[in-house]
C-alpha cells in the first residue's frame, strides 16, 4: 500500500477508505462499465466505427454537447448567484426558495419534461408570450437547452452554499482591514476560494446534462439531424434489438464525458495550487 | 470488511424477494404494452373468475405495460412473462430470434395469426375536420401538419409508416417510387416525433400543435373518449392497414413455473365471445363474426390488407424500412 | 447557519471593513431579484404548473389519487429502495471524500473522475449495464437463475441502479469542502494524541456535516425521483415493481392527467419534507455548539 501514497501523512484511516473506495467503484461502476465495453466490443472495429460516426450520430453528439456546454453556463453563471443570495442575504420566505432549489432532483424527469413542455409550448404559459416575439422553445434547441438547465440546476447552488458557509467572513473582513474594496475582496479573496467548488458544480450540471433523456424527449421535437440528441439514439437501437450498437454508442458518450471530467479535474487541482500558493505568500 | 457487508447486502436482497416466492394461489404474468391496460384488467377479472369455476383454482394475474418493444425486450432479458400480449409480431418474433424463449412457429399456433382482436390506422382531425383531410394522399399535401411518432422507437409509429407506404403501392399506378414520395412528403409535414403514441397523443390533444394525428382506431376512439368528444373527429381512410397486435405464451417461462395449461387457457379465453365482447369494448375489432355484428355501429367497414400481403412479412419490412440507412433514414438523410 | 452568520455579524467592525464584506442595499437587492427572477423562472413555475394540475379537480381527487392501492405499493417501494440505497452512498461518500481530499496518492485524479463518472452516464445506459450483467443472457444471468436469484426487475436491480445513479452525490458535496477546511484541525488532534475514530468524531464531522446533510438529501432526493436508469430494470409489473416515478408516467399515460400530476406532487412533497428535516437536524447542531 504505502508505495502508493505520494507523500506520508499523518492522518488515518488511508486504506480503509482506499478499500471502501474501490470496493464501491469497482463493484457498481467500474464492472457495469466493462460489460457494456464487452457488449460494444462484440461489433468488431469495422461495424463500431461506422455506428460511432454515422452522420446522425455525429449530428447528435453535436447537438448533445452543445446544449449541454450552453446549459451548464447558464447554471453556472445563475447558479453562483442564487447560492450567493442564498448564503448572504437575507429576504422573506427564504427557507422555502433554498428548500425548493432540490426540485429538479427529486421531480421524476418524465415530469420535469412534461411539465416544461406544458409550460413553453406553443400554448404553454410561457410559450403563448413567447410565440409571437417568433421565439420557439419547445420542440428547438432552445428547449432542450431549458430542459438540461431545469435537470442540473440544483449542482451549481448545492455544491458552493456550503462552501459560502463555512467560508463565512471573516477573509472579507481581514481584506478590508488591510484596505481592499469591495470588488477587491471578492474578486481576490472571495471567487478563488469558491473557484474549485464551482468548477466542480459546473462539471457536475454539464455531465448529467450530457446523459439525460427522461426529459429531454418530451421538449425536444427528436427529428433526425435537427432535435436528436445521443442518448436517443441509444433508445432507438435498443429498439431495434441492437444491443451492440447502443452500447457503442453509448461508450462513445462516456469517453467524451471522462475526458471533459479529467480536464476539468485537473484545471480545478490547478486552481487549488494557486488559491493554496497565494494564501502561503 | 466491505465483503461481509455485501454478502449481507445480498441476503438481505434475497430476503426482499420472498413475497414472490412464497404465494399459495397460480400467478400469472402477463406483459403487455401500453394502450392495453384497460382492457386486461377485464380481461384478467373475467378469466380468474372463470377459471375457478372450471378448476377450482384461485389465480392472480399480474399486468406489465410499457412500449412493446422495451416490454420484449425486459422478457428477453428475464422478466417472466407467462404470456405476452405486444403491438406487432415483430417484437414477439425478437423473442424467438434474440431470446430463444420460443419456437419460430408460434405464430401458427393460436388462429387468425395470433392475433385475437384487430385494429387499423385512422386520421384523427380537429372537429369539422378543417383541413378536409379524407385519405393518406391528403397527409402529404402542403400546409398539413401531421402528427405520429418515431417509427425507430414506437411501434405504433410503424404501422402508420406502412400504413401510408402499402397504401400508395396499392394505388393505380403505385410503385416503390411513389411510394417512398408520398412518405418523404408526409413525414416533411410532421413538425415533433414523439418517443411513443401516447406522447404523440397528448401532443396533438393537450399541446394543440398539428392538423391530424395518426393512431390506432382503438387509441383514437378511447382519446375522443377521455379527451374531448366535441372537439375532435375520427376519419376512416378508405383503404389502411390491418394492425394486428400478437399474443404468445413464452414456453421457456411456463414451462419453468408449470403454468402452461393455464396460460394456454388464458389466451385461448381472448377468442371466446366473452373475450371478443371484452375486446370490443376496449375498441379493439373482434375477429368473430357474430361479435363484430353487434359492434357493427363503433367499426365501420373499410378495405385493408395486411403486413404479410404487401410487405411480405415483419423481418422483411423492418429490414427495408427502418434498420439502419432503410427508407426512414433515408428520408431524413436526404431531407438536410 | 443564520446562527452563524448572526454571531460573525455581531462582532465590532470598522466602517472600512463593513464596506468590503458587505454589500449596499442596491446591489443586494438587483442581485437577490436576478436570482429569483431565474428561479422562478426554471423552478417555481413549472412547480406551480404541477401543483395547479393536481389539485385541478379539487383536494378529494388528490387524495384519491395519492391514497389509491397501486399508488401506496409504489411510494412503499420508493421509500424502501431509499432507505436501502442512501446510507451505502453515505458510507462511500464519507470514505471516497476523505481519500480524496487527505491523501496524496497516485491514481487520485482518475479515481475522481470515476467517482463523477455515473452523472455522465445516461440514466438508459445505467439501467442496461445491469441487464448486460445480471440479465438472463447476461454476464452473470445463467448462474443467477441457476441458483434461482432475482436481481432484475425486483428489488435489487432498482436499488442497484438507484445506487449506480446516486452514488456520487455525498462524496461530491463533501470533497470541495474538505479541501476548503485544510487538514491542520485534523493532524493537530492527532498531534495531540486523538484516535482515528476521535478525531473524526469530533473534528472532521462537525466541520463537514452541512456539506454531508446536504450530500444525504440530494442522494435521497435523486433516489425516490430517479425513472430512466429504474425504468429499465423494474419491469413494470403492478403493484408490484413500480416505483412512484414510474406510476407517474403510467397514469399520464391513461391520459388520468390530474392522477399523475397528484403523484408528482406527493414526490415533491417527499423532497420538501427532507428538507424540513434537514433544517430542524440543522438547529439542533447549531444549538449544541
Amino acid at each position: 500500500m504505502r508505495p502508493l501514497l505520494r507523500r506520508e501523512s499523518v492522518l488515518p484511516g488511508f486504506s480503509l477508505s482506499l478499500g471502501v473506495t474501490s470496493a464501491f467503484l469497482g463493484l457498481l461502476v467500474l464492472l457495469p462499465l466493462a460489460a457494456l465495453a464487452v457488449k460494444a466490443a462484440s461489433l468488431g472495429p469495422a461495424a463500431f466505427w461506422a455506428t460511432v460516426t454515422d452522420a446522425r450520430a455525429l449530428a447528435a453528439y453535436r447537438l448533445s454537447f452543445g446544449a449541454s456546454l450552453a446549459a451548464a453556463a447558464l447554471n453556472g453563471l445563475f447558479g453562483l448567484l442564487v447560492a450567493w443570495v442564498l448564503v448572504r442575504y437575507p429576504f422573506p420566505g427564504k427557507r422555502l426558495v433554498d428548500a425548493l432549489v432540490d426540485l429538479p432532483f427529486a421531480l421524476p424527469t418524465a415530469v420535469a419534461g412534461i411539465t416544461l413542455t406544458t409550460l413553453y409550448g406553443p400554448n404553454g404559459w410561457i410559450g403563448r408570450h413567447l410565440e409571437p416575439l417568433g421565439l420557439k422553445v419547445a420542440f428547438t434547441e432552445l428547449g432542450i437547452t431549458v430542459a438540461l438547465t431545469f435537470i442540473g440546476l440544483p449542482f451549481v447552488v448545492r455544491t458552493l452554499q456550503p462552501v459560502i458557509e463555512e467560508m463565512g467572513t471573516d477573509a472579507e473582513e481581514a481584506a478590508a482591514s488591510l484596505g481592499a474594496g469591495r470588488v477587491q475582496a471578492l474578486w481576490r479573496v472571495v471567487l478563488p476560494t469558491l473557484l474549485p467548488a464551482w468548477l466542480t458544480g459546473v462539471t457536475l450540471a454539464l455531465s448529467r446534462a450530457l446523459g439525460e433523456y427522461g426529459s429531454v424527449v418530451f421538449i425536444a421535437g427528436n427529428m433526425p439531424m435537427q432535435t436528436e440528441i445521443a442518448p436517443l439514439l441509444i433508445m432507438t437501437r435498443l429498439e431495434q434489438y441492437d444491443y451492440a450498437g447502443a452500447t457503442a454508442i453509448a461508450l462513445v458518450m462516456l469517453f467524451a464525458s471522462l475526458l471533459l471530467l479529467l480536464a476539468i479535474g485537473t484545471l480545478q487541482a490547478w486552481s487549488v495550487r494557486r488559491s493554496l500558493g497565494e494564501a502561503a505568500s | 470488511m466491505t465483503t461481509t457487508r455485501f454478502r449481507r447486502l445480498l441476503a438481505g436482497f434475497a430476503l426482499g424477494l420472498c413475497p414472490l416466492a412464497g404465494a399459495q394461489t397460480t400467478t400469472l404474468l402477463n406483459v403487455s404494452y401500453d394502450p392495453t391496460r384497460e382492457l386486461y384488467q377485464e380481461v384478467n377479472a373475467a378469466f380468474a373468475r372463470e377459471w375457478k369455476q372450471k378448476t377450482g383454482q384461485s389465480l392472480t394475474i399480474q399486468q406489465s405495460h410499457g412500449g412493446s418493444g422495451k416490454q420484449a425486450r425486459a422478457v428477453i432479458d428475464g422478466l417472466e412473462a407467462d404470456v405476452v400480449t405486444l403491438a406487432l409480431a415483430y417484437d414477439v418474433d425478437a423473442l424467438h430470434k434474440v431470446g430463444g424463449l420460443i419456437p419460430a412457429g408460434w405464430q401458427q399456433r393460436l388462429p387468425h395469426n395470433s392475433a385475437p382482436y384487430t385494429s387499423t390506422i385512422v386520421f384523427l382531425v380537429r372537429k369539422g375536420n378543417p383541413k378536409g383531410i379524407r385519405d393518406w394522399a391528403d397527409l402529404g399535401k402542403p400546409g398539413v401538419q401531421v402528427i405520429t411518432p418515431n417509427p425507430k422507437t414506437s411501434g405504433g409509429a410503424r404501422w402508420n409508416y406502412l400504413a401510408a407506404w402499402g397504401w400508395a403501392l396499392r394505388q393505380p399506378g403505385g410503385s416503390e417510387a411513389k411510394a417512398r414520395e408520398l412518405v418523404t412528403r408526409i413525414f416533411r409535414n410532421v413538425p415533433v416525433l414523439d418517443s411513443g403514441a401516447r406522447g404523440s397523443t397528448n401532443t396533438f390533444v393537450q399541446r394543440g400543435i398539428g392538423d391530424v394525428l395518426l393512431a390506432w382506431e382503438n387509441e383514437a376512439l378511447l382519446a375522443v373518449r377521455e379527451l374531448g368528444p366535441d372537439q375532435f373527429e375520427i376519419v376512416l381512410p378508405p383503404l389502411t392497414i390491418l394492425a394486428e397486435p400478437s399474443v404468445a405464451l413464452v414456453d421457456q417461462v411456463v414451462d419453468a413455473k408449470g403454468t402452461r395449461a393455464v396460460a394456454q387457457a388464458y389466451l385461448e379465453f381472448l377468442y371466446t365471445p366473452a373475450g371478443q365482447a371484452i375486446a370490443a369494448r376496449h375498441y379493439f375489432r373482434p375477429r368473430q363474426a357474430a361479435v363484430a355484428a353487434k359492434f357493427a355501429a363503433q367499426f365501420p367497414k373499410t378495405a385493408t390488407f395486411t403486413i404479410d400481403e404487401v410487405f411480405g412479412g415483419w423481418t422483411k419490412a423492418q429490414a427495408a424500412h427502418f434498420g439502419d440507412g432503410g427508407t426512414f433514414d433515408q428520408i431524413y438523410a436526404a431531407g438536410r | 447557519m443564520s446562527a452563524i452568520v448572526a454571531a460573525r455579524r455581531a462582532q465590532p467592525l470598522t466602517r472600512a471593513a463593513l464596506s468590503a464584506s458587505e454589500d449596499s442595499r442596491p446591489v443586494r437587492l438587483a442581485l437577490t431579484a436576478a436570482a429569483l427572477g431565474f428561479l422562478g423562472l426554471f423552478l417555481f413555475l413549472p412547480l406551480v404548473a404541477v401543483f395547479t394540475e393536481a389539485l385541478s379537480k379539487g383536494g378529494e381527487a388528490w387524495v384519491a389519487a395519492v391514497s389509491e392501492p397501486e399508488a401506496r405499493a409504489a411510494l412503499w417501494l420508493t421509500l424502501k429502495v431509499a432507505a436501502l440505497s442512501v446510507p451505502l452512498v453515505t458510507v462511500f461518500g464519507v470514505a471516497a471524500a476523505w481519500l480524496i481530499a487527505r491523501f496524496d496518492f497516485r491514481g487520485r485524479r482518475l479515481l475522481l473522475a470515476l467517482i463523477d463518472l455515473p452523472f455522465a452516464v445516461s440514466p438508459v445506459i445505467a439501467g442496461l449495464v445491469f441487464v448486460l450483467l445480471f440479465g438472463r443472457q447476461g454476464l452473470f444471468g445463467p448462474a443467477l437463475a441457476e441458483h434461482g436469484v432475482k436481481v432484475i426487475f425486483a428489488v435489487p436491480g432498482i436499488v442497484l441502479a438507484t445506487l449506480f445513479v446516486t452514488l456520487p452525490f455525498v462524496a461530491r458535496e463533501l470533497i470541495p469542502l474538505l479541501e476548503a477546511e485544510g487538514r491542520d484541525e485534523e493532524e493537530a488532534a492527532r498531534t495531540l494524541g486523538a484516535s482515528g475514530f476521535q478525531m473524526f468524531w469530533r473534528v472532521t464531522l462537525p466541520n463537514i456535516r452541512f456539506g454531508l446533510l446536504y450530500g444525504v438529501i440530494l442522494a435521497n432526493a435523486r433516489a425516490m425521483g430517479e425513472f430512466g436508469a429504474v425504468s429499465v430494470v423494474s419491469g413494470h409489473i403492478r403493484g408490484l415493481t413500480n416505483t412512484l416515478p414510474l406510476h407517474v408516467e403510467i397514469l399520464y399515460n391513461e391520459y388520468r392527467f390530474q392522477a399523475a400530476f397528484a403523484v408528482a406532487s406527493l414526490l415533491a412533497f417527499l423532497a420538501i419534507g427532507t428538507l424540513v428535516a434537514k433544517a430542524l437536524l440543522e438547529r439542533r447542531i447549531g444549538g449544541s455548539r
